[in-house]
Formats: C-alpha cells, structure tokens, sequence
C-alpha cells in the first residue's frame, strides 16, 4: 500500500504529448474489489500501470500464529472468498501432511465434490461479473441464478453459504445431511443446458468478440516468468494444472481433461474456464457415482473431535474432547508446502510446525497475489477500454491478494 | 526423487527430505548462484520466498524459496539463515522477476533487506507504519491506529 506513487517529471516527457495520471480505484467497480492501479496515459492508451494493493490487508497470517490449528480454519476461509472450500481444504491437507494423518475414501471424494462446486461457483461469479463489465448484462443474472443454487448446497452441508469451515483436518466437519445426493444430482445434471445458454449469449455476440479477441496477449515465456498461474497460464497452452500434476486428495481416480487453448487471450481465457465448469460437473457426477461408503473423519481420537454422540456417552472420547478444545492439537515439528488448485491457479499453504499447539508460520502463496503481478505487463500499450477486460480475465480476488 | 547434483557441492550447506519434499539449505552469500543454477535446469517458476521468525533464536531469520520445474514437475525449497541484527539476503528478481511483489511483502512484514530489489517499498502496510508486523516480538494486539492524525 502506497502513498506516494508518482508520475515521471515532465521535462523526460515528449514536447508533442503530456502524459496524464490517472488514478483509478481503490473504489472502482472494475477493479473487483479495493485494487488501486496508477496508470500513465499517453492519451487513450496506457503508458505505465503501477498496482497498490494491501486495501485489504487483514494480517491473516499473523492472526494464525496466534490461533490454534484447528482454530485458524475459520481464517481460511477469508482468504479466498469465493473459494473457501480450496483454502479449507489446502490448509487441512498441509496439517494433515505433518500429521501423517490417512483420510478415510469417503472424506476424500466428498472433499473432491466440494471443491469441484466451489470452482463452478466461482467461475461462475467470474463470468457474471466479467460479462458485466464488458457490457453484456444478462449473463450476470443467469450466473448468479446458478450460482445461488450453489451456496444452497454448502448452506445445507455446513450450514453456511460463504464461510463454510466444512473441510476440517481429519475429514468433515459434519457427515452430509440426508438427501444430499438428491440435490446435488438434480444441479449438477442441469448445469451443461445451463452453461450451453451462457455460451449462446456469448459465443456469438461481435461485441464480446471484439473486446476479448486477441486483447491481453503476452508470451508464454513472460507468463512463466511473472508466476502467472491457473485458467491465464492453461489459456496459453500450458496444462499447468496441480491436480493433474501432483494428484492430492484422490483426484487419481477421476477422469478429467485439463482445458486448456492456444490463443493465450480473453477469450482464451473466458474459454477455458467455461469448459473448465464443464469437467468439474463431469467430476463430481463421477464422485457422486462411486462414492465410497464409510466414515468422514479419521480415526485419530487425538487429533479429530469426536463425535457429538460419543462425547456424550463415552468418558474416553469426551476427554479427548475437553483436550483437543482447550489446549488444542499438538502437530509434530516439520515443514510442508501443499499445493492445490483454487480456481484462480496455484493456491500453496507453506505451514511450519514447532511442535505446539500452534502454528509457527503459515504463508499463503495465493494465485491472486501471483497473477496480479503480471497486470502491467499485459495493460501497458494498450487503452484503458482493453485493461478492463484484461483485468477481469485475470479474475482476481482481493482478499485472496492481500490476505 | 531428485538428482543428487542440482546444486554444486559448494552452495549447499545441508540437503534433507523429509515428508516427500526437498530442502536444501543455502549459503546466504551465494544464493544468486544457487537460483542461477536451479534456473538453467528448467526450474523455470519461481513460486514465492517469505519468511520464518525463529525468535528468539539466533540466526533468527530462515528465507524460503520456493522452486517449481512444470516441465520435470519437481519442486524444491531453499532456504537461507540470516541474523536479526542485519537481516540482509541478494534480491532474486535479477533471476526471476516473479521474486519482486514476494520479496517487497517480506520485507513489508519481516523486514528483510533484498539488495538489488529495484523498488523495496511497503506493499502490504501503509508507507509510515513503523515495524514489520509478521516478526514473533510484534504484538498480535495492542497497536492503537489514530484515522484522524493522518
């Protein structure tokens, strides 16, 4: 977070034009959040884009220091907004990793489902808002349509539409609530008819053609170089993709294509998170199939909360219980860096352990913060009309940035 | 996992595996030379660099980088001890240019000098805050921050 970000002394400039700076956000609706960028104008087109981040700034990673493990869950699911079930369980596979924890099959693939549906629903938050900001409306009410069907799934799993806290390290939170399958299958049939009708309203329309074709373009060498990651790096033909590449929580098990498309564009882009939606409702079809049967949480009464019924009944399990709540876990001393994929790219938790019951350092290496590093790279040279559909392609959440 | 010569002998004060993953510790002075290295190996993403307060420990600083090759998919971490008194460490963006936003909020937080870095500013925290809030001897809570005196 910047103060002080000026522009070139005029006597550098050229006698024929006088460069302008414009300030645009914090509080600018394009820029998704509280992003400013300081551009330099030679007219229309940008000179110099400088990005000031840190608006929103919460000191996440201290406030894990002072929580413990299981406690810092709930920050998790702050980071990452529209993702809270990827931050959930990226967090919980790292301690797990430390805890050399097994997860029972069935915690695996509903873990697989979840963050499946957390993905269409951000990308469905992505579409609708980047289609508003290019100027078509009516994709933003369907995508929030779909999308609210969505936040009713993890509202009837955890009993919360955003802050979820449902992936929890050792399995579940919860088991599933009865008649999950049902409702998840009657959205989950329905989202391609669903997604076909985005796609008439866009794939066809000159204007959203015009304003994503061939706009944003970078070599695939800088994209690698700035750490670009996620939907901007497979839409430059790289399948750079973390469940493939390093399969984590089951993801071995499913068949799925990595999208990804050459033209390395907006549209490049918008097409590979379109089709993306389309393999994660094949993905959770597959989980919903071959479901194993079982229990959510593992069996480690030192580490897991027990059961609400047995903590009731069982004196062992009730003071494992007291233990676990108020002096927390106790996580062997080491390091992991756990890496999955969120919907915006590499999402990796760098978690230190000193053996106590809390953290002794837990980095975010966030896609957002990675992918927004490369926005002057892509912006500059071009006019301010392009770095507006360049930045919602880059499909960047704040609080995902900023932490 | 990895090739036992990724680093020359020189550079590497300790290698370990543990829980499937690579660590190699770095003489700090050389660390140019180690990303350097790394990089004509294909270890063509440079992932992130932060750091970790041993306080009160002494070298209290460890700086990790972490390293991805996509076309071997490998990775691997480097680390650097640095003291408190002077924590100091070449900047990586001559290397990799992915290193700048990552070593401007370790500095912001830690207060990790990079030498080199072409615009060591605060990127988290505003321009006149004093101290470095991720470090283990900077309060949780306690900071009073007065809106009006700005």
């Amino acid at each position: 977070m910047s103060h002080t970000i000026t522009a070139e002394p005029e006597e550098k400039q050229s006698s024929h034009t006088r460069r302008m700076t414009l300030n645009m956000g914090p509080q600018h609706p394009s820029t998704h959040g509280v992003l400013r960028v300081v551009l330099e104008l030679d007219g229309e087109s940008i000179f110099k884009a400088t990005p000031d981040i840190g608006f929103l700034h919460t000191g996440i990673e201290k406030q894990c220091e002072a929580l413990n493990w299981h406690q810092v869950i709930t920050l998790t699911d702050r980071v990452d907004y529209l993702a809270n079930l990827s931050n959930n369980l990226c967090y919980s596979l790292a301690v797990e990793k430390l805890l050399q924890m097994e997860i029972p099959p069935k915690a695996q693939y509903l873990r697989v489902l979840l963050a499946e549906l957390t993905r269409i629903n951000s990308h469905l938050v992505w579409l609708g808002t980047h289609a508003l900001d290019i100027g078509a409306m009516t994709v933003f009410f369907l995508c929030f349509r779909e999308r609210e069907d969505i936040l009713r799934l993890f509202e009837m799993f955890s009993g919360q539409r955003l802050m979820t806290s449902y992936i929890r390290i050792g399995g579940l939170a919860l088991e599933p609530p009865r008649g999950w399958e049902k409702r998840v299958k009657t959205f989950i049939d329905g989202l391609p008819s669903k997604i076909d009708e985005y796609e008439s309203l866009l794939n066809t329309n000159p204007i959203w053609l015009k304003r994503t074709k061939g706009v944003g373009k970078i070599s695939v060498e800088e994209m690698l170089e700035i750490g670009l990651t996620g939907p901007c790096i497979r839409g430059a033909g790289i399948p750079f993709d973390a469940r493939k590449m390093t399969p984590y929580s089951s993801y071995e098990k499913f068949q799925f294509e990595v999208p990804t498309s050459t033209d390395n564009d907006v549209y490049a882009r918008y097409e590979c998170r379109v089709r993306e939606m389309r393999e994660s409702a094949k993905i959770v079809q597959q989980a919903m199939a071959g479901m194993p049967e079982g229990p959510v949480q593992a069996d480690a009464p030192k580490a897991v909360l027990p059961e609400r019924e047995r903590m009731k009944t069982q004196m062992e399990s009730l003071i494992y219980h007291f233990k676990i709540v108020t002096e927390g876990i106790s996580v062997p001393a080491g390091e992991v860096f756990q890496v999955v994929e969120s919907p915006r790219g590499e999402l990796g938790y760098y978690v230190v352990s000193d053996g106590t019951a809390k953290p002794l350092r837990v980095h975010m290496r966030t896609p957002s913060f990675g992918n927004l590093q490369g926005l002057p790279n892509m912006i500059e040279s071009r006019g301010i009309a392009d770095s507006i559909a360049i930045m919602g392609s880059l499909d960047f959440v704040l609080g995902d940035c900023d932490r | 996992m990895l090739p036992e010569n990724l680093l020359d002998p020189s550079l590497v004060l300790n290698t370990s595996t543990a829980l499937d993953e690579l660590t190699l510790e770095i003489v700090p002075e050389k660390i140019l030379d180690a990303l350097r290295a790394l990089k004509a190996q294909k270890f063509e993403r440079f992932v992130s660099v932060t750091a970790v307060d041993r306080y009160p420990m002494e070298p209290r600083f460890e700086v990790v980088y972490h390293m991805q090759s996509v076309a071997r998919n490998l990775r691997v971490r480097l680390k650097c001890r640095v003291t408190g008194d002077n924590p100091k460490i070449a900047s990586a963006t001559v290397v990799y240019a992915a290193a700048n936003w990552y070593e401007r909020e370790a500095f912001d937080l830690f207060g990790i000098d990079f030498e080199g870095h072409p615009n060591l500013t605060r990127i988290m925290m505003p321009d006149f805050w004093q101290g470095h809030p991720l470090r283990r001897d900077y309060p949780v809570h306690g900071h009073k921050y007065d809106y009006k005196s700005e």
